[in-house]
């Protein structure tokens, strides 16, 4: 199990903050397409991963990063601090 | 070296005059503050901050940590706010300290344009109209090429 957040506008779409997920996908790319398979809602908020960005255990990562031993992967979009 | 992410509004007087008091070897002190402004054409009612618990800390603690090895600092002091703002309330601050005012000036540019774009913040502008989230800007990005 690995858990899975989303922030600002990803929360929103998708319409839950966190959610617990039972995933074999190897790398962050491949568990946006078992996400985006899954309901409209999420291939709306997945379909442009330019405009995301994914953390893995709350370091800052990329989508051809492996999954292996994460246990949080966070996707939000670009930040806007300050 | 000290950050916090507050909900709660600070004091900015009392928090730069206990920064500047805490060292004798201290000749600069900068600091940085940012306001909500209303960028909107209409009238900004609020602005909403989000952030991400424990990635948050972490990421600005990394950003304070690489200012510290490039800088010579004799301390730093970030705060940053999440939740329900007003225009004209404080968000955040950034204070640097060191012996000569070049430290402190750039170690202070530094940690701003790292914030910006690389602590996990997300804000939200509430209007009569909606809500919108805002975007970042490619300049932010474009600003650290410079370090």
């Amino acid at each position: 199990m690995i858990d899975v957040m989303y922030f600002a506008w990803v929360r929103e779409r998708i319409g839950l903050p966190r959610e617990q997920i039972e995933t074999s996908a190897g790398t962050v790319a491949e568990l946006v397409e078992e996400l985006k398979a899954r309901e409209d809602r999420y291939a709306a908020a997945f379909a442009d991963t330019t405009a995301l960005r994914v953390a893995l255990d709350q370091e800052l990562s990329d989508f051809s990063a492996p999954l292996d031993g994460v246990r949080e992967v966070a996707f939000f979009p670009p930040m806007t601090g300050g | 070296m000290t950050v916090r992410v507050q909900e709660a509004p600070f004091d900015l007087g009392a928090e730069v005059s206990q920064f500047t008091n805490t060292s004798h070897d201290v000749g600069a002190v900068v600091t940085f503050t940012g306001i909500v402004r209303d960028l909107t054409t209409r009238d900004l009612a609020v602005m909403e901050i989000e952030h991400y618990p424990g990635m948050t800390e972490k990421a600005l603690q990394k950003i304070v940590d690489q200012a510290n090895e490039r800088w010579s600092l004799a301390d730093v002091l970030v705060i940053h706010r999440y939740g329900k703002m007003a225009p004209g309330d404080q968000i955040m601050m950034v204070a640097t300290a060191s012996a000569h005012r070049q430290d402190a000036f750039e170690a202070a540019q530094f940690l701003m344009d790292y914030l910006k774009s690389r602590a996990p913040f997300w804000k939200k502008e509430i209007t009569q109209d909606g809500e919108t989230w805002v975007e970042s800007k490619a300049q932010d990005e474009d600003a650290l090429s410079r370090w």
